[in-house]
C-alpha cells in the first residue's frame, strides 16, 4: 500500500485509540468519579473557586446555564475587542504592529470568541503578542464553553425528571483545567522540541546566501498552536497557518496536530457512552459520524492523489498527485485528509491552500462544514448532532406508529420547533450571506464604505471558482470553522461585519437550541422502554440519523454546490 | 350503519361532493391553515399573473403555452390536495349521515311536572326532561332509564340485530336516541342538550368543523413548515446565484422548483390522514371525542381488560361432575340437576346443559318428571351461600361453596369426605370453581365450573405484547383462580378480587411510572377509572356517567375493541411518518431534474448532472411538476386506508418503512419523472 495512505490510516487509528481512554476520563470528571490527576487538579480547582467566590455546587436549570454562558462570553468579547483596537499602544508589541480597524477587531474578537478563528489578518503583521495571548485565552475558554455546554446536555440526557442540571462554572473550569490545559501543554511541548518558536522576541532577520535579508517572525507560537488544535479553534499564529514551516515543521508535527484536533471531538462522543452508561448509543453515533467522514474523505483523497486533469492534458506528469498549494513535506494524501478533518471538525486550521484543492475536494470540504455534525467542534459537534437526533427520532417515531420518544422523553411540538429552527438556521446563514455577496458581485456594485472598489474586485478568480470563494467564506463562518478558501479579499467592512454577524448567530443559537431542548426534555415525565419503543442505539436508527443529516444538507445546498464546485468539476472534466 | 361499511374507497356520490369541495377549498382563508399548500397557492397565483403578462406582451418568460401549462399543473396540485381532504371528509360525512339518520325528528312523550304527558319533537327535549317510551317507540334522544326495564333493538347503532335489555338502576341503564323499544315501558331522563350528544360531537369532528389538530399533527406541521422555509431560502437565494452565473431563470422555472421541493405530497395529504383515522375508528363503531384520543391509543403501554366477556365467554360453565365415594354417578347428577332446576343463573343453567349432554350418551335422567317432584325452591342468599330445592318427599338438596356445604354436613353430624376435599382443592388450583352438592346433610359430590377462554385470545395478547402493550386482566375471582386464567389466556398481569378502587390505583401506579393506560368499562363505578385512564372506552350500553368519563364510546359494546383502537392509532401515526419520509426523499430526484434544466444554457458543463437524460429543460421542469402533482392522487388510497401495521418490533418496522418509503421515495420519482418526460417529449 501507498505509504502516504498508510500514514493517514495510522493517524486515524491512533486518534481513536487515544480518544477511547480520554472519553472515559472526561466522563469520570463530570460524573464526579476519581481520576489519576485528582491530586494535581483538586487543590488548584479549590483555589479557583475560593478566589472567585463562586458556589460551584449550586445546581442550575437550563436557563441559568445559558445566562451564565452568554454572560461570560459578553465579558470576553469586550476584553478582546478593546485589546485588539488598542494593541498598537499596549505592551508586548516588539514588531510595532498597528492597532486593528474597528471592523477587523469586531470580526477577530467574535471569531476567536466563538471558536471559529476566521482570520482576516496575518499573524505576523496584524497582531501584537499581547493580542496573541488574549486570542490564546479565547481559544481555551471558547473550547471550554463548548465542552461545558455539551456536558449540560449529557446531564439532561441522564436525568429522569429534573430541572437541576449541575453548575456551569464547575463544568467550565473542569473542562479548561482538566482537559484542555494538560492536553494542549503536551502538544505545545512536542512542537517546541520540533522547532516551533516559544518566546516573546520580535522578528529575527537573517541574511540568505544570495545576500538578501529575510525577516522571520517569532513569538509564543508553540503554546498557541497546542490549544489551536486541542480546542478545535484553528486560528494560526502565523498567516499561513499550519502550512507555515514554523507552525508545522515536519510530517511528525503534522501528524501530532491532526491527532490533536481529532482527539476531543472523538473523545466527547465516547464520553457520552461512558457518562450515560450507554456504550452502544455512543458507538452508533460514532459510526454515523465516521461513515459521513469517510464518504467525504475518500473522494477527496482520490481527487488529490490522482492530480488535476487540466494539467494532465498539458502532458505534464503528476506522479505525486495535485501538488498546487500543498507543502512538499506533507504530500497530497495527508493534506487531503487534513482538509476534510479540519472542515468536519470545525478546526479550520489548514496545511494546504483549499483554494487550490481539486473541485471535488472543495465540494467535500464545503459539505463537511455544511453538515457540521460529523464529529464537529469541541463539545458543539455533539450539540449539532443532537438536533439531527431529535429530528430523526421524531420522524422515525411517527414511522413506527408511536409518539416519538428519546431516552424516555416525549418529543413534542415545542422541541420540534426548536430543532427545526436550528436546522434551518445553518442553510439560512450560508445561503443568504452568499446570496448577498453574489448579488453585489453579479452587479459589480460600487461598495463605497464597505469595500474599496467594486464588488467583483474581492474575488481572486472569476466564474464558478469565484462563487466557491464566497460560498466557502460564509460556510466557514456559519460552521464556526474558520478555514478560508483564501483568495478572497476579506479584510474590509463588508466581509468583516457580515461574517462577524454570521459567526455570532451560528455559534450561540446552535448552543441555545440543544440546551433548551435537553432542558425541556429533562423536565418531562420519564417513560420506561417497552417493546413498542424505538431504540436509539441500533444500526437502523443510525441509518435514519444519517439519512436525515444527508437529506437536509443535500436539499439545502445542492443548487449552491452545483453552481460552485460541481460546475467547476464538470468543466474541468 | 352496517350497510355503509362498504370497503370501496370512492363512491360516486362522495366523489361528486369531494370534487365540488376541492374548488371551494381554494379559498385562501381555508388554505392558510395548511402552510405548505398555501405557498403553492401563492405560486399558482403568481403563475396566473405571469400568463396574463405574456398575453399583454411580456418577453423573456417563454411561450404562453408553456407558462399556462405550468399554471394548470400547479392548480391541479392544489385541487388534488383539496380533493384528498374533501374525499376523507365526504367519507366521514357519509358515515356520520347514516348515524344522523337515527336522530331525525322523532315524536316523544314528555312527562310534565303535573304527571301528564305532552307530545313534543325530539329536538325540543332539553337536558333533565323526562319522557316515556313503550314497545314500538323510537327513543327520541340519549338518556338514562329512571324507571322500568325494556328490551331494545339497537341495530341502528351497532348493526347487531339481537335485542338487548336495558333497565334502571344498574350499569345498563343508558339508552341511545334512534334505537327502538321492543317490549315493556320505560321512563327516560334526557342526559344531554340537543346537539351535544356524543354522536353530534362525533359528526362535527369528522365533518371537520370542530376538528382540532392533534399534538403530533401540530409537531409535524411545524417540521413541514420548516422544510418549506428551507426551500423558500434555497429558491430566493438562487436568484442572485444565477445572476452571478449569468444564468437567467424564468419565473415558471423558479416556482416549479419551489413547488416541487416543498413537501406537497404530505402537506396535501396530512389532514386527509387525520380525518381518515377517525373515520376508521368510526367504521369500527367507536365514537371518539377527539382526534387526540385515537392518536394516544397508538401509544398505549398498559391495557386493562375485564375478564368476563373479554377474556372469557360470558360466565362460568359446568364442565364436570365428581361424585363422592360411595355415591352413584347418575344419582349425583340427578341431585346436581335438582339443585339447579330453580337456579336461573348462567351457572345453574350450564349444569343442566351439561347433564343433557351426558343424557344423550347414556343414563336416563328424565328431567321433566324431576321438575314435578319439587315442592319448594330455596334461593341463593348471601347468608346461607347455598341454593337448592325441597322435594315433595321432604328431601333437601342444596349446592354451594365448599365451606358452606362443609358447615351443613357437619351440623347434620356427617363427616366431610376426604376425597371431596381433595377434589375441591384440585379444581380451584386449575382455575375452576367447585360447587358442592349436599342431600339431606350428606355430601354428594362436586360440580366443576370452568371459565371458557375465548378462542384466539392468546394470539391477540401475543400481538399486543409484540406491540409493546402489557395486558392486565381484572377479575373478581380469588387470586388462585385469577392466576390460572391469566396464565391460560396469556395476559401479562392480573388484578384479583378487584374492587373499583383497585382498578383506579393500578392505573395511577402505572401512570406514575410514565405509562399510558387504556381501559374499558361500563358501570358508574368504572367512571373514575375511565376518567383517570389515558384512553377510556365506555360501552354504549353503559351508564351515562361512564360515557361522560371516557374519551371513546364503543357502540358494539365489544370489550376486545381496544385492540383494534390501538392499531388504528398506530396506523395513523405511521401513515403520517412514512408519507413525510416519502415526500422528502422525492426531492432528490426533482433536484436532478430541475437544477440542470435551470442552468444548462448558461453552464453547459452541468449536463453532467442530467443523469436522467431528460429531453429538454422545459420537458424536465414539466415532468417534475407533473410527477409532483399526480403523486398526490396516487397516494390518496394509502392515506385513507393507512399504512399496514405489523407487530414486529419498532426497529423492524422502521427498517421496513425506511426501505419502502425512504428508499422507495428516492427511486420512484427518478423512474416516474423519466417516464413522464418520455411522454412530454412527444408533444415538444
Amino acid at each position: 500500500m501507498n505509504t502516504e495512505i498508510l500514514g493517514v490510516i495510522v493517524i486515524f487509528i491512533i486518534s481513536i485509540a487515544l480518544a477511547l481512554p480520554l472519553g472515559s476520563y472526561i466522563a469520570r470528571i463530570f460524573s464526579g468519579g476519581k481520576t489519576f490527576l485528582d491530586p494535581v487538579f483538586n487543590p488548584i480547582e479549590k483555589a479557583i473557586f475560593k478566589i472567585s467566590g463562586i458556589d460551584f455546587q449550586k445546581e442550575m436549570n437550563w436557563k441559568q446555564h445559558l445566562k451564565t454562558l452568554l454572560g461570560l462570553n459578553m465579558v470576553w468579547f469586550f476584553l478582546a475587542f478593546f485589546v485588539l483596537l488598542a494593541q498598537g499602544f499596549l505592551p508586548l508589541n516588539p514588531d510595532h504592529n498597528p492597532s486593528m480597524s474597528p471592523d477587523l477587531a469586531f470580526n477577530t474578537a467574535i471569531s476567536f470568541l466563538v471558536n471559529c478563528d476566521l482570520q482576516h489578518y496575518s499573524g505576523e503583521t496584524g497582531v501584537s503578542y499581547l493580542s496573541q495571548l488574549v486570542l490564546m485565552f479565547l481559544q481555551f475558554v471558547s473550547a471550554g464553553i463548548g465542552i461545558a455546554a455539551a456536558v449540560v446536555v449529557f446531564t439532561a440526557m441522564r436525568e429522569r425528571t429534573t430541572d437541576k442540571l449541575g453548575n456551569f462554572y464547575n463544568y467550565f473550569v473542569k473542562s479548561c483545567l482538566r482537559i484542555l490545559l494538560p492536553l494542549s501543554a503536551i502538544v505545545a511541548i512536542i512542537l517546541v522540541f520540533s522547532g516551533t518558536p516559544m518566546n516573546f522576541e520580535g522578528k529575527d532577520s537573517i541574511t540568505t546566501l544570495q545576500g538578501q535579508t529575510v525577516e522571520v517572525s517569532r513569538g509564543p507560537a508553540a503554546a498557541f498552536i497546542g490549544i489551536k488544535h486541542i480546542g478545535t479553534n484553528g486560528g494560526g499564529f502565523f498567516g499561513a497557518n499550519s502550512a507555515h514551516p514554523l507552525e508545522n515543521p515536519t510530517y511528525f508535527t503534522n501528524a501530532v496536530e491532526l491527532i490533536a484536533q481529532l482527539l476531543i471531538p472523538f473523545a466527547m462522543i465516547f464520553a457520552i457512552g461512558f457518562f450515560l452508561k450507554k456504550r452502544r448509543f455512543s458507538f452508533i453515533i460514532f459510526g454515523v459520524m465516521t461513515a459521513g467522514f469517510l464518504l467525504l474523505l475518500i473522494p477527496t483523497m482520490i481527487a488529490e492523489t490522482s492530480g488535476n486533469p487540466a494539467i494532465e492534458k498539458m502532458g505534464i506528469s503528476q506522479i505525486s498527485g495535485a501538488m498546487e498549494g500543498k507543502e512538499v513535506r506533507f504530500g497530497p494524501a495527508v493534506s487531503g485528509f487534513w482538509s476534510i478533518a479540519t472542515t468536519v471538525i470545525s478546526t479550520g486550521s489548514v496545511n494546504s491552500m483549499h483554494d487550490s484543492s481539486m473541485p471535488v475536494s472543495g465540494a467535500m470540504q464545503l459539505l463537511g462544514m455544511m453538515v457540521n455534525a460529523f464529529y464537529g467542534g469541541c463539545g458543539v459537534g455533539f450539540l449539532n448532532f443532537y438536533i439531527f437526533i431529535i429530528l430523526a427520532v421524531f420522524i422515525s417515531g411517527l414511522m413506527v406508529g408511536r409518539t416519538p420518544e428519546f431516552l424516555g422523553k416525549k418529543i413534542e411540538a415545542r422541541e420540534v420547533k426548536i430543532a427545526a429552527f436550528i436546522a434551518i438556521l445553518h442553510p439560512f446563514l450560508i445561503l443568504s450571506g452568499t446570496a448577498l455577496a453574489s448579488y453585489f458581485a453579479a452587479h459589480d456594485t460600487d461598495m463605497g464604505f464597505w469595500f474599496s472598489g467594486n464588488a467583483t474586485d474581492w474575488l481572486n478568480n472569476p466564474g464558478h471558482h469565484g462563487f466557491s470563494e464566497m460560498l466557502y467564506e460564509f460556510t466557514s463562518s456559519a460552521a464556526n470553522n474558520g478555514s478560508g478558501f483564501e483568495g478572497l479579499a476579506d479584510n474590509n467592512p463588508f466581509w468583516n461585519i457580515s461574517t462577524g454577524i454570521v459567526l455570532l448567530l451560528a455559534r450561540f443559537l446552535p448552543i441555545i437550541g440543544p440546551l433548551a431542548i435537553a432542558g425541556l426534555l429533562a423536565n418531562k415525565k420519564y417513560i420506561p422502554e417497552s417493546a413498542g419503543t424505538l431504540k436509539t442505539d441500533t444500526t437502523i436508527f443510525g441509518v435514519m440519523v444519517f439519512a436525515v443529516i444527508s437529506i437536509i444538507a443535500a436539499l439545502s445546498f445542492f443548487p449552491a454546490l452545483a453552481l460552485g464546485p460541481l460546475a467547476e468539476y464538470f468543466t474541468l472534466k | 350503519m352496517s350497510q355503509n361499511k362498504s370497503n370501496s374507497l370512492f363512491e360516486k356520490r362522495q366523489m361528486k361532493e369531494a370534487l365540488v369541495q376541492s374548488f371551494v377549498k381554494l379559498n385562501p382563508k381555508v388554505m392558510f391553515k395548511n402552510p405548505v399548500m398555501f405557498t403553492v397557492e401563492i405560486g399558482t397565483a403568481i403563475m396566473f399573473v405571469v400568463c396574463i403578462a405574456i398575453l399583454f406582451g411580456a418577453q423573456e418568460q417563454g411561450s404562453f403555452a408553456y407558462n399556462f401549462i405550468v399554471f394548470l399543473i400547479l392548480l391541479a396540485t392544489l385541487l388534488f390536495a383539496n380533493f384528498a381532504e374533501a374525499i376523507a371528509e365526504a367519507r366521514g360525512k357519509a358515515q356520520a349521515d347514516s348515524l344522523r339518520k337515527t336522530r331525525e325528528e322523532t315524536p316523544a312523550r314528555k312527562v310534565l311536572s303535573d304527571g301528564t304527558f305532552e307530545n313534543v319533537s325530539s329536538s325540543a327535549l332539553k337536558k333533565g326532561d323526562i319522557f316515556i317510551c313503550e314497545s314500538g317507540d323510537l327513543i327520541a334522544t340519549d338518556g338514562e332509564i329512571i324507571e322500568g326495564l325494556a328490551t331494545i333493538d339497537e341495530s341502528a347503532i351497532t348493526g347487531e340485530s339481537a335485542p338487548v335489555i336495558r333497565e334502571s338502576g344498574g350499569d345498563k341503564s343508558s339508552v341511545t336516541g334512534g334505537t327502538k323499544v321492543l317490549s315493556d315501558k320505560i321512563k327516560v331522563i334526557v342526559t344531554s342538550e340537543p346537539g351535544e350528544s356524543f354522536l353530534d360531537k362525533m359528526i362535527a369532528l369528522v365533518e371537520g368543523a370542530s376538528r382540532q389538530k392533534t399534538p403530533n399533527e401540530i409537531a409535524l406541521t411545524i417540521l413541514l413548515a420548516a422544510f418549506t422555509l428551507i426551500f423558500v431560502i434555497v429558491c430566493v437565494t438562487l436568484k442572485p446565484f444565477a445572476d452571478y452565473a449569468n444564468a437567467p431563470i424564468t419565473i415558471a422555472a423558479f416556482i416549479s422548483l419551489f413547488v416541487c421541493l416543498i413537501p406537497t405530497t404530505i402537506g396535501g395529504l396530512l389532514s386527509a390522514i387525520g380525518i381518515a383515522g377517525m373515520d376508521r375508528a368510526l367504521r369500527a363503531n367507536v365514537i371518539t371525542k377527539s382526534g387526540k384520543a385515537v392518536e394516544t391509543a397508538g401509544d398505549i403501554d398498559v391495557l386493562l381488560l375485564d375478564k368476563t366477556g373479554t377474556i372469557t365467554i360470558g360466565n362460568r360453565k359446568a364442565t364436570n361432575f365428581y361424585p363422592t365415594k360411595g355415591i352413584a354417578f347418575s344419582d349425583f347428577v340427578r341431585s346436581a340437576v335438582m339443585s339447579s332446576l330453580a337456579d336461573d343463573t348462567p351457572e345453574g343453567k350450564s349444569i343442566i346443559e351439561l347433564s343433557e349432554q351426558l343424557d344423550e350418551n347414556g343414563g336416563k335422567l328424565l328431567l321433566t318428571s324431576l321438575a314435578s317432584d319439587i315442592s319448594e325452591t330455596i334461593k341463593f342468599t348471601a347468608e346461607t351461600r347455598t341454593s337448592g330445592v325441597i322435594l315433595k318427599d321432604g328431601t333437601n338438596i342444596r349446592k354451594g361453596a365448599q365451606d358452606a356445604a362443609k358447615n351443613i354436613a357437619q351440623q347434620a353430624g356427617n363427616a366431610y369426605p376426604q376425597d371431596t376435599a381433595n377434589r375441591v382443592i384440585e379444581i380451584s388450583s386449575n382455575g375452576g370453581t367447585p360447587l358442592v352438592v349436599i342431600k339431606n346433610g350428606q355430601i354428594q359430590g362436586v360440580i366443576e365450573l370452568q371459565d371458557i377462554i375465548k378462542t384466539g385470545m392468546k394470539e391477540r395478547f401475543d400481538r399486543l405484547r409484540k406491540m409493546g402493550v402489557k395486558t392486565v386482566m381484572v377479575t373478581g375471582d380469588n387470586p388462585l383462580t385469577a392466576k390460572f386464567i391469566a396464565e391460560k389466556a396469556g395476559v401479562d398481569d392480573f388484578i384479583a378480587e378487584a374492587k373499583p378502587e383497585d382498578k383506579m390505583n393500578y392505573i395511577k401506579n402505572e401512570q406514575q411510572m410514565g405509562k399510558l393506560v387504556a381501559m374499558m368499562g361500563d358501570g358508574t363505578n368504572d367512571a373514575p377509572a375511565l376518567a383517570q385512564a389515558d384512553v377510556g372506552v365506555a360501552m354504549n350500553s353503559g351508564t351515562q356517567a361512564a360515557k361522560e368519563a371516557g374519551n371513546m364510546v364503543d357502540l358494539d359494546n365489544d370489550p376486545t375493541k381496544l385492540i383494534e383502537i390501538v392499531e388504528i392509532g398506530k396506523q395513523l401515526l405511521m401513515t403520517r411518518g412514512t408519507l413525510t419520509t416519502f415526500s422528502i426523499a422525492n426531492d432528490v430526484a426533482k433536484y436532478f431534474a430541475i437544477v440542470p434544466a435551470l442552468f444548462i444554457t448558461a453552464i453547459p458543463a452541468l449536463e453532467g448532472l442530467n443523469i436522467m437524460h431528460l429531453h429538454s429543460p422545459e420537458s424536465a421542469i414539466l415532468s417534475a411538476v407533473i410527477f409532483n402533482a399526480i403523486i398526490i392522487p396516487i397516494l390518496i388510497p394509502l392515506a385513507l386506508r393507512g399504512v399496514d401495521y405489523k407487530p414486529i418490533g419498532a426497529s423492524a418496522i422502521l427498517k421496513r418503512n425506511l426501505l419502502i418509503y425512504g428508499l422507495g421515495g428516492l427511486i420512484v420519482p427518478f423512474i416516474g419523472i423519466k417516464l413522464i418526460d418520455l411522454l412530454v417529449a412527444l408533444f415538444m
